[in-house]
C-alpha cells in the first residue's frame, strides 16, 4: 500500500519543473507588488462586469500556446521529435475561418460554427500531409514541418487573396473576449474545454498507452498489433486540429487575420512548453498536465517582465536566461543527482521502518 | 616470430563488468590463409575482433605482427590499419552517396586536396585487379550489396594490408554473391593476405577456410585445420558438449496425437526474411525449431506471426483458412509471439509492468475499449502472483526489473490473451538458471491444457526436455524433423552439421 502511494507520487515527479517555475514568478511578482495577483470586477465597454488582473491576462494570453502545447506533446511522445509549422498552420486555418465568415452575407452563429468546421477539417488535412511525410516516409518531423512553416504563411496569403480582412460581430467578439454575462474571457474557457476533450479521449480510448508504446519502442508496439504509422499519423491529425482551435481564437480576439503575425514563432514556445513540462523530446511517456503548466510558466514570465516595464524589444533575452535555468534543471544531469538523493533519503528511511519492525 | 605468421594474439583477456568476455585467448593467423573464426553468440568471436582492432582495449595478453619486433598496442582502428589490420564489418560502414572511387580513398587523401584523375584511374586498377564488377564513377548506392562489400575489401586492401578481418560478410548475400565474394577472397590469399573469416555458416566455413578457431564462452577450445575437424565435431565444440558424453533424454510422448487435430498449418509460407517452408503443430503439442544461430529459425517463427512482411503461402487455423500478413492478423487468430531480442522488440521499457502485462490483451480489444484501471491492476497482480515475477510494484517501469523477470513479464502479456498457440523465441536467453526451468515447466504445464506452443532455444537440451518434435535448420532451410527416439543430442547435432546422421 505504502509503496503504491510512493510509486503514485514520483509519477509525478516530472511536474516539479514548472510548478516551481511558477511558484518562483508567483512569490517574485508578490514581493515586487503584492497586489500583482489581485482580481477585480469591472465593466467592459459593453457595460458587463467581467475579471480583470494580471492572473487573468496570463489565462487568457496562455489560451493558443496551451492548446497548441497540449497538440504538440502528443506528436512528440508518438515522433519524438516537434511539429515546427503550428503557427503557420495556425495562421491558416484563421485564413480560412476569414474566409468563411466574409462568405455570407451576415455573420450568423450557424456561419461561425461552419467556419469553425471548416478551417478544423483544412488544418487536418494540413496535419495529415505532415504526419504522413513523418509516418510513411520517416522523415525527421523539424524537416518534414519545415516544408509547411516555410509555405504556410504564403498559403494563408493566398486564402484571402492577400488582404487583411476584418470580422466584426457580436459572435466573434464572444470568442476572442467576452460572453455577454460571463465574467470570465472566452479563450480560457475554450482552453478547459479543450483540456475536457482530452481528458475524456485518454479515459475512453487507448490513445495515451497507444502514443507511449509507439514513441518507447515502435518495434515492440507493431509486434504487440499496434498500428505504428497510423498513430504517429494520428498526432498529427490531433495537433491540427489544435491548431485550428487556436488560429479562431487568435483571429477571434483582433476581429481580423493577419496572416504574417498571427501566432508569430509560437511554434518554439509550445516546443519549450513541452520541454520544461519535463516530456522527454526525444518521445516516449508524456503527461499532457505538464506541457500545460509549461506554457502557463512561460506566458507568466512574459506577462511579469512586462509588468516590470521591460522594453518589448529586451523581454526574448531576459526570456531566455529564465529558460535556461529551467531546462537545466529539468535535464537528465540534475534529475540523476535529485534521484540519488532521494534514494539515499529513501534507504535511510527504510532502514529506520525496519529497524523499528524488529 | 615464424616466417609465416602474420600475427599472433597470446593470452587474450577482456573483462566487462560482471562479465570475464575474453579468457586467456590465443590466436594464430598465417600467411595466405583464410582462418574462421567459429562460436555461438556470446562466445567471444567480436570481442576479439574489437581487442584486435583498437575497438577495446585488452586487459591482459600480447598481440604481435609481423615486421614489428617487440609486442604492439593497439588503440584505434586507424592504428590498427597503420600495423596493417583491416575489417570489414557485417553493416557495410562506406558512404552510399559518394562514388565508388571516392569510397575507396575517402579519409586516405593526403593534405586536403584531391587529385581526381589519379585517384579514379588507380581505384579503377585495382577493382580491375581484384575482378569486381564495379566501375569508379558509379554511385556507391547503386551497386549491389555485395559489389558494395567487395569495394569495402578493396579499400582495405589497398592499405598495405597483412590482415583482413571479415565479420559476417555472407549474412545478407544471395548464394550467386557469395560465391563472388569467395573467389576475391581466395584471391586475396593467393596474394599473401591472412584473412579472418567471421561467420555462423558452417557450409562456407568448410567451403573457403584452412583453418578454424573454436570460441566458446570467452574461451578458446582450440585450432584446427578444416579437413581433420568433421562438422558434427565442429558443432559439439561450438554448443559445448563432447560426443561421447552426451546423455539420451527419451521424450516418452511423440507426437503422434499432434497430426490428429492439426492447430496451425503452414504450406510454403515464406517472408522478405525467410525462404518458403512447410510447418504445422498439433494441439497441445509443443515443438521447436532448432539450428545453429542464423539457420533461419528466428525467421521461420517470425513469418508465422506475420512480423515480417509475408509474401507468400497458405495459412490455415485449425482447419480455416486464414490470412496472416502482420502481427495483428497472428492475434486475432489466437497466435502469440515471444521475441528473441527482449529489449529490442519484446518490453516497452519505460512504460510500468501494469501497461506491459495488459498490453496485447488491450490492442486485441481496440482502441475504443479501454481496459479500466481496476481491472488492469488486477490482471497484473494476478501474474506477478501466478509467475512469481519480482517488481516493487505493478507501477515499476518494466525496464528496472531483471532479464528474467522482464521476460516474465511478456509471457505474461501473451498469456494474458489466451493464446492457442504461443510461439516462444529464446524465452530462456539471458536468464538465470531458476527461472529457465520454470519456464521450461510453464511451458509443458500450458501444453498439456491445450495450448500449442513453439519453442525456440539455442541450448539443445533445454529443447530435448521440452519439445516432442524438433524441426532443424541450416543454412536457412529445413533440413530435417525429428521426433521420438530420435530425439537424442547426438542426433540433433549430426543432423544440424549435415552430412552422416541426417534423418532423411
Amino acid at each position: 500500500m505504502n509503496k503504491n502511494k510512493r510509486g503514485g507520487l514520483s509519477r509525478y515527479s516530472q511536474l516539479l519543473v514548472p510548478l516551481i517555475a511558477i511558484l518562483v514568478l508567483v512569490i517574485f511578482n508578490l514581493i515586487r507588488d503584492p497586489s500583482f495577483f489581485s482580481v477585480g470586477l469591472t465593466a467592459n465597454n459593453n457595460g458587463d462586469p467581467v475579471l480583470q488582473g494580471n492572473l487573468i491576462s496570463i489565462l487568457n494570453g496562455a489560451s493558443e500556446l496551451v492548446i497548441l502545447s497540449m497538440g504538440m506533446t502528443l506528436v512528440t511522445a508518438a515522433c519524438g521529435g516537434q511539429d515546427i509549422s503550428v503557427g503557420a498552420l495556425a495562421a491558416i486555418a484563421g485564413s480560412v475561418f476569414v474566409k468563411v465568415l466574409k462568405s455570407g452575407g451576415s455573420i450568423s452563429p450557424l456561419l461561425v460554427l461552419g467556419g469553425f468546421l471548416m478551417c478544423c477539417a483544412v488544418a487536418m488535412v494540413f496535419g495529415a500531409f505532415n504526419g504522413s511525410l513523418v509516418a510513411f516516409f520517416n522523415i525527421q518531423p523539424m524537416i518534414a514541418t519545415l516544408i509547411l512553416f516555410t509555405c504556410g504563411r504564403s498559403i494563408a496569403y493566398w486564402i484571402n487573396g492577400g488582404a487583411t480582412p476584418t470580422v466584426a460581430s457580436p459572435i466573434i467578439n464572444a470568442i476572442g473576449s467576452f460572453i455577454p454575462g460571463v465574467p470570465i474571457p472566452t479563450p480560457i474557457l475554450i482552453v478547459l474545454l479543450m483540456g475536457g476533450l482530452f481528458a475524456l479521449l485518454f479515459r475512453f480510448t487507448t490513445l495515451g498507452l497507444y502514443i507511449q508504446s509507439v514513441g518507447i519502442n515502435q518495434s515492440a508496439a507493431r509486434l504487440n498489433g499496434i498500428n505504428a504509422v497510423g498513430i504517429k499519423l494520428l498526432s498529427f491529425v490531433i495537433l491540427g486540429v489544435c491548431c485550428a482551435v487556436a488560429g479562431m481564437i487568435g483571429v477571434s480576439r483582433l476581429g481580423l487575420i493577419n496572416h504574417e503575425t498571427l501566432l508569430i514563432n509560437i511554434e518554439m514556445d509550445a516546443i519549450l512548453a513541452v520541454a520544461i513540462g519535463g516530456n522527454n523530446l526525444g518521445g516516449g511517456k508524456f503527461k499532457m498536465i505538464g506541457s500545460v503548466l509549461g506554457a502557463y510558466a512561460i506566458q507568466a514570465l512574459t506577462i511579469t517582465l512586462y509588468a516590470m516595464k521591460v522594453p518589448s524589444t529586451d523581454v526574448k533575452a531576459y526570456k531566455a536566461v529564465v529558460i535556461v535555468l529551467l531546462v537545466v534543471m529539468g535535464s537528465p544531469v540534475v534529475k540523476e543527482a535529485a534521484d540519488r538523493v532521494t534514494k539515499r533519503i529513501r534507504a535511510a528511511r527504510r532502514s529506520g521502518t525496519e529497524k523499528e519492525a524488529a | 616470430m615464424k616466417e609465416d605468421i602474420v600475427l599472433t594474439m597470446r593470452g587474450i583477456c577482456k573483462i566487462f563488468p560482471g562479465v570475464m568476455a575474453l579468457n586467456d585467448v590465443d590466436f594464430t593467423l598465417r600467411k595466405g590463409e583464410i582462418h574462421a573464426l567459429m562460436g555461438e553468440n556470446g562466445a567471444g568471436k567480436s570481442t576479439l575482433i574489437k581487442v584486435l582492432t583498437g575497438v577495446y582495449p585488452k586487459d591482459a595478453g600480447e598481440i604481435r605482427v609481423d615486421g614489428v619486433e617487440e609486442a604492439i598496442t593497439i588503440r584505434s582502428p586507424q592504428e590498427a590499419q597503420n600495423y596493417g589490420i583491416s575489417t570489414v564489418y557485417q553493416e557495410i560502414s562506406l558512404c552510399p552517396n559518394l562514388t565508388v572511387a571516392e569510397n575507396m580513398f575517402i579519409g586516405r587523401t593526403k593534405g586536403g586536396t584531391v587529385n581526381w584523375k589519379a585517384m579514379e584511374k588507380r581505384a579503377g586498377e585495382l577493382l580491375d585487379s581484384l575482378g569486381i564488377p564495379a566501375r569508379p564513377r558509379q554511385q556507391l548506392s547503386n551497386c549491389s550489396l555485395a559489389v558494395q562489400q567487395m569495394v569495402a575489401i578493396a579499400r582495405a586492401v589497398d592499405t598495405d594490408c597483412k590482415v583482413l578481418i571479415l565479420d559476417e560478410p555472407t549474412s545478407s548475400l544471395d548464394d550467386k554473391e557469395v560465391e563472388m565474394l569467395f573467389r576475391l577472397m581466395r584471391d586475396l590469399k593467393a596474394r599473401g593476405v591472412g584473412i579472418i573469416f567471421v561467420t555462423h555458416f558452417l557450409e562456407q566455413v568448410y567451403e573457403v577456410s584452412d583453418r578454424i578457431t573454436v570460441l566458446r564462452n570467452g574461451e578458446l577450445v582450440g585450432e584446427f585445420e578444416v579437413e581433420k575437424l568433421p562438422q558434427v565435431q565442429l558443432v559439439a565444440m561450438m554448443i559445448g558438449r563432447e560426443l561421447e558424453n552426451l546423455s539420451v533424454i527419451k521424450k516418452e510422448n511423440p507426437s503422434a496425437a499432434a497430426k490428429k487435430e492439426v492447430r496451425y498449418e503452414a504450406k510454403q509460407l515464406s517472408s522478405t526474411e525467410s525462404r518458403p517452408f512447410d510447418f504445422y503443430i498439433g494441439k497441445g503439442e509443443v515443438n521447436g525449431f532448432t539450428g545453429l544461430l542464423g539457420s533461419g529459425r528466428s525467421e521461420s517463427v517470425r513469418a508465422i506471426f506475420g512480423a515480417d512482411p509475408v509474401t507468400g503461402g497458405e495459412v490455415t487455423m485449425e482447419g480455416k483458412k486464414v490470412r496472416i500478413t502482420k502481427p495483428l492478423d497472428a492475434m486475432k487468430n489466437g497466435i502469440g509471439y515471444l521475441p528473441e531480442d527482449r529489449k529490442r522488440d519484446g518490453i516497452i521499457a519505460d512504460l510500468s509492468v501494469r501497461d506491459n502485462i495488459i498490453l496485447a490483451l488491450q490492442v486485441l480489444r481496440g482502441m475504443g475499449h479501454p481496459i479500466s484501471r481496476a481491472k488492469a491492476e488486477a490482471f497484473a497482480d494476478e501474474y506477478i502472483k501466478a509467475l512469481v515475477i519480482k517488481t516493487a510494484s505493478t507501477e515499476t517501469p518494466i525496464g528496472s526489473l531483471s532479464g528474467g523477470n522482464q521476460q516474465k513479464v511478456i509471457l505474461a502479456r501473451w498469456l494474458l490473451t489466451h493464446p492457442k498457440y504461443l510461439i516462444l523465441d529464446e524465452p530462456t536467453r539471458g536468464i538465470d538458471v531458476g527461472t529457465k526451468t520454470e519456464i521450461q515447466k510453464l511451458v509443458l504445464k500450458l501444453a498439456e491444457e491445450g495450448m500449442s506452443v513453439t519453442f525456440i532455444s539455442s541450448e539443445i537440451e533445454e529443447m530435448l526436455r521440452t519439445c516432442s518434435r524438433l524441426i532443424v535448420m541450416r543454412d536457412r532451410n529445413i533440413v530435417g524433423e525429428l521426433t521420438g527416439d530420435e530425439l537424442t543430442q547426438s542426433h540433433v547435432m549430426h543432423t544440424i552439421a549435415g552430412g552422416g546422421g541426417e534423418s532423411e
